[in-house]
């Protein structure tokens, strides 16, 4: 690196390390992290979770849980000055004025007591003094120019009467109020729908040429590094193993982690679609309407139509993946055809009603359908040892079975799902993300369910994970000729599994049928805008459903 | 696919869990002694308590053991008639002189340190009761009430009253140490049954929610705004009053203590998606809520434990400071409480029984704090 780059460079990362100390032992998350960011460009910090990439990027500001963490090691030069050094004034007058933040999470990012207005108007009387009856005409500029509709009428909305991408819209809103020279993006759309992220990384490329801003993007998501960074420093185990211009390191990647998160897409084919397969499961016009409820007598004025008359049909061995944003009503559907939730319409599971059923005559069907839920940290109980969350069912459809029998079952199911048996007896918490999906996998599994249900199985996984998952759910298939009621946002992912697919739009079907034919050639103008969205990161007509 | 970057965690030791806690137990194990002085209150609180369980074979008026006649007698818990020793009471008097004279001069006998028990009345107390601490008085002072003055054999520490007497000549150290066991048994079992009528009831309300939830609540409300003490009251005069009596109508009103947490986290952790994939397994609502959903809620019930615990011995005691707890006799340390106040000129019997109060709710209070920190997750799941 000479001399001169470094004279140039806006934000100077040297050498930076960071350890957290817990319980007497310390715990290094980054080690010697050194990159360079120059005015006007964005560079991004790729890495799988527990990569070190967002501690490396709060440290800029010195953000984390000091004491907790420490710095051995470091510099961090913004404009000439050391901010590892710097005290806290001096940090308070440069966060949120000449470097600010946008975190990925905007439900829980801004303050749910205070109207927007109320939250942008404290940054800019903070650092700039601006007056707070003057402040108004400069808050409606700045969400104008974030892309908030009506923003003269949204200034005194609270945070819960927005939308994600309304929120993350008026995060940036605040980020951008002082003009910064630096922006940090912590994952800014990963919570986000497609359509939305599409939004977002189109309005942070449009306001970064406008303001000559530079950027520092943390993101798991290849792809969008490939749309919007300048430059790439490729993560893991909190060393930079690889940095480079974006399109270096896309055609020629040098180094064996960066070929593995390259290669890490979803891959495969979905089964093919055979006709004379046996229906497991069959749905006709189904509906779950909530009431909505008013006045003193709690009349129902109206209802939501969660899922609005929905028909299909799904046979052995293959896949049927159901696509569309969040609140389109997908995992209600889901819901409803496994009986968890109160519905209307004919479902058949193998040619009996089962609509019909309570939950009480439910149970002996219980282990013939079983259901992955999204979240792995959510859906396995933290008090439980794995073998006793694997063998739950088998206690209720397993009577039979002695408690040794049930351990064997228990082990076969891991070992099925590719964990070791022998760490059955530890608890959920020492397992990693793409550990735990395979454990509630293995806790369907272990039942030998003839439909199993996948809401978002993949969503909360990295990269790399994923693809794993996808193989291993698709072997699982072939294997025991299971049938697949898959649930996802990400196209990707449905594109590798299903051979059946179906796009939904507020409880309603907006197109249905065969796999190649909704990717190759969508119809509706709403599968389209979706389509450029997940594969192309960008916008089109038709997908401004939800901002 | 390589596996070459699978962040893998599998490196502990397999196999079954070693020790009957788990990892997250002993974490909080480990935070429960890291707090220094909720561990030691709970040695010493411990210790007392069970010392106060033997409180027969520490203050008692009956030797442990005794041998008459080459038999081995159980006094502390075999009832002997007099007629036994050549007496003619249905219960035998072993502090009597001519009885104690009598076993002594065919065997033997092993007495209890303190030779009173919570009702034995000194008969040999130098003035008018309530007499003060032996220590606080000569010997020949305190020696005076027996026959043959300081020279008298009984006039030894066994029968001396450390903490003085009672009104009623009555030792107030023996009655300090069954009343302090009385304190803690009947906050026990008030905490114990409360605890499983609050987290049963909070369970249920949380749970299914909805109508059951509102009936159960508006329940609560006019429920928990009733005067307890007029209640208190009133049943008193009805019912004969007594331990289990007591603990009945106290428990009518503490169980709702509990009621407000168990029903938040019940109501947080239903819709939790472990719980849907329980449900989607077919288990029934009564194993959901006992296996899945009780353990969120223990954490915050065990933390309430200490807490209402010191809070059941405190409203015992103002209860028998206004002479309507236990059956008059009885150890208690409200009526301590009360004859001091009807006693200032005897200190003694306010200031023990401030101090065995102070220390014992201290103690409760110390290892409620440290449970608290033991439960807290910000310290189990750094």
């Amino acid at each position: 690196m000479s001399a001169e780059t470094v004279n140039n460079a806006l934000l100077s990362v040297k050498d930076l390390a960071v350890t957290f100390h817990q319980d007497g032992k310390a715990i290094p998350a980054v080690k010697g992290v050194s990159f360079d960011i120059n005015p006007g460009e964005t560079v991004a910090l790729v890495g799988e979770s527990g990569s070190g990439k967002s501690v490396s990027a709060l440290s800029v500001l010195k953000l984390l849980p000091y004491p907790a963490a420490s710095h051995p090691s470091g510099e961090i030069i913004f404009k000439g000055r050391n901010l590892l050094n710097a005290g806290t004034r001096e940090l308070r007058a440069v966060r949120g004025n000449d470097i600010t933040m946008i975190f990925q999470e905007p439900m829980t990012s801004l303050n749910p007591l205070h109207t927007v207005e109320r939250q942008i108007t404290e940054i800019l009387s903070l650092h700039q003094g601006v007056r707070k009856t003057e402040a108004r005409g400069r808050v409606i500029e700045l969400l104008k120019q974030v892309g908030i509709r009506n923003a003269e009428s949204r200034v005194t909305a609270f945070p819960h009467e927005l939308s994600g991408g309304q929120r993350q819209r008026v995060m940036i809103a605040m980020a951008l109020a002082n003009r910064p020279e630096l922006l940090i993006a912590d994952e800014p759309t990963t919570a986000l729908d497609v359509t939305v992220q599409a939004q977002i990384l189109e309005l942070l490329a449009e306001l970064k040429t406008r303001h000559k801003m530079a950027m520092l993007f943390i993101t798991h998501d290849l792809g969008i590094v490939r749309k919007i960074a300048d430059k790439v420093c490729v993560m893991t185990k909190g060393e930079i193993v690889e940095a480079g211009p974006t399109e270096a390191i896309f055609t020629d990647p040098q180094h064996p982690y960066t070929k593995h998160l390259l290669a890490a897409e979803p891959t495969g084919r979905p089964p093919k679609t055979e006709k004379a397969a046996k229906t497991v499961m069959e749905a006709k016009d189904v509906r779950v309407w909530f009431p909505i409820k008013k006045g003193f007598m709690r009349k129902v004025v109206d209802h939501v139509k969660a899922v609005d008359g929905i028909s299909l049909e799904l046979k052995s061995g293959q896949t049927l993946g159901v696509v569309g944003e969040s609140g389109s009503g997908k995992t209600t559907l889901g819901l409803a055809l496994m009986r968890l939730i109160r519905s209307e319409g004919e479902i058949l599971f193998d040619g009996q009603r089962i609509d019909t059923r309570s939950f009480a005559e439910m149970k002996p069907l219980r282990s013939e359908m079983q259901v992955v839920f999204q979240d792995p940290y959510g859906s396995l109980s933290p008090r439980m040892s794995i073998a006793e969350i694997v063998g739950e069912g088998l206690k209720i459809h397993g009577a039979e079975l002695s408690a040794d029998q049930r351990d064997d079952r228990v082990a076969q199911a891991l070992e099925e799902v590719g964990l070791d048996a022998g760490t059955r007896w530890r608890y959920p918490h020492e397992f990693s993300g793409g550990q735990r999906q395979r454990i509630a996998i293995a806790r369907a599994m272990v039942l030998k369910p003839r439909f199993v249900m996948l809401d978002e199985p993949t969503s909360a996984l990295d990269m790399s994970v994923q693809a794993q998952v996808v193989d291993l759910l698709r072997d699982l298939q072939r294997k025991h000729d299971l049938a697949y009621l898959f649930i996802s946002h990400d196209l990707k992912v449905v594109r590798a599994l299903a051979n059946e697919v179906m796009v939904m739009r507020t409880g309603k079907v907006v197109e249905q049928g065969a796999a190649e034919d909704i990717f190759d050639r969508p119809k509706t103008a709403y599968t389209k805008a979706l389509m450029a969205a997940a594969f192309d990161m960008e916008t089109r007509p038709g997908g401004e459903m939800s901002e | 696919m390589s596996t070459a970057f699978d962040m893998s965690e599998a490196t502990a030791p397999t196999g079954r869990p070693k020790g009957w806690l788990s990892p997250m137990n002993k974490r909080r194990w480990s935070n429960f002694k890291a707090n220094r002085r909720g561990y030691w209150s709970l040695w010493i609180f411990l210790v007392l308590f069970a010392l106060s369980l033997c409180a027969e074979l520490i203050a008692n008026d009956k030797p442990i053991i005794a041998s008459y006649n080459g038999e081995i007698l159980f006094p502390v818990v075999v009832d002997y008639p007099e007629e036994k020793f050549g007496g003619f009471l249905a219960e035998t008097n072993y502090r009597d002189p001519f009885i104690r004279d009598e076993i002594e001069a065919n065997g033997w006998m092993i007495w209890p340190p303190i030779r009173y028990s919570f009702l034995t009345a000194n008969s040999f107390i130098p003035h008018s009761a309530p007499t003060a601490p032996f220590w606080t008085m000569s010997r020949e002072e305190y020696c005076s009430g027996y026959p043959q003055g300081v020279d008298d054999p009984d006039c030894n520490w066994h029968n001396l009253n450390w903490l003085g007497t009672d009104d009623q000549a009555r030792d107030v150290m023996a009655r300090m140490i069954y009343g302090f066991r009385i304190s803690v048994l009947f906050g026990l079992a008030l905490t114990f049954f409360s605890a499983i009528v609050g987290v049963a009831s909070g369970a249920v309300q949380g749970f299914f929610g909805g109508w059951t939830d509102l009936l159960m609540q508006r329940f609560i409300e006019v429920w928990s705004s009733m005067p307890v003490l007029y209640v208190l009251l009133i049943i008193a005069a009805v019912l004969p009053p007594g331990f289990w009596v007591l603990l009945g109508i106290m428990l009518l009103f503490s169980w709702t203590a509990f009621v407000g947490v168990v029903r938040a986290e019940f109501l947080r952790a239903r819709n939790f998606e472990y719980v849907n994939a329980a449900r989607a397994l077919g288990i029934g609502n009564t194993t959901i809520m006992y296996r899945h959903l009780l353990p969120n809620a223990m954490v915050a019930t065990l933390t309430f434990l200490p807490f209402i615990l010191s809070g059941s011995i405190t409203t015992l005691t103002s209860l028998d400071f206004l002479g309507f707890g236990l059956p008059p006799g009885s150890p208690s340390l409200g009526e301590m409480i009360a004859q001091g106040k009807r006693n200032l000129q005897a200190p003694w019997l306010g200031l023990t029984a401030f101090f065995s109060i102070s220390i014992m709710l201290s103690l409760l209070i110390f290892i409620g704090e440290a449970t608290r920190d033991a439960f807290d997750p910000r310290k189990t799941f750094r």
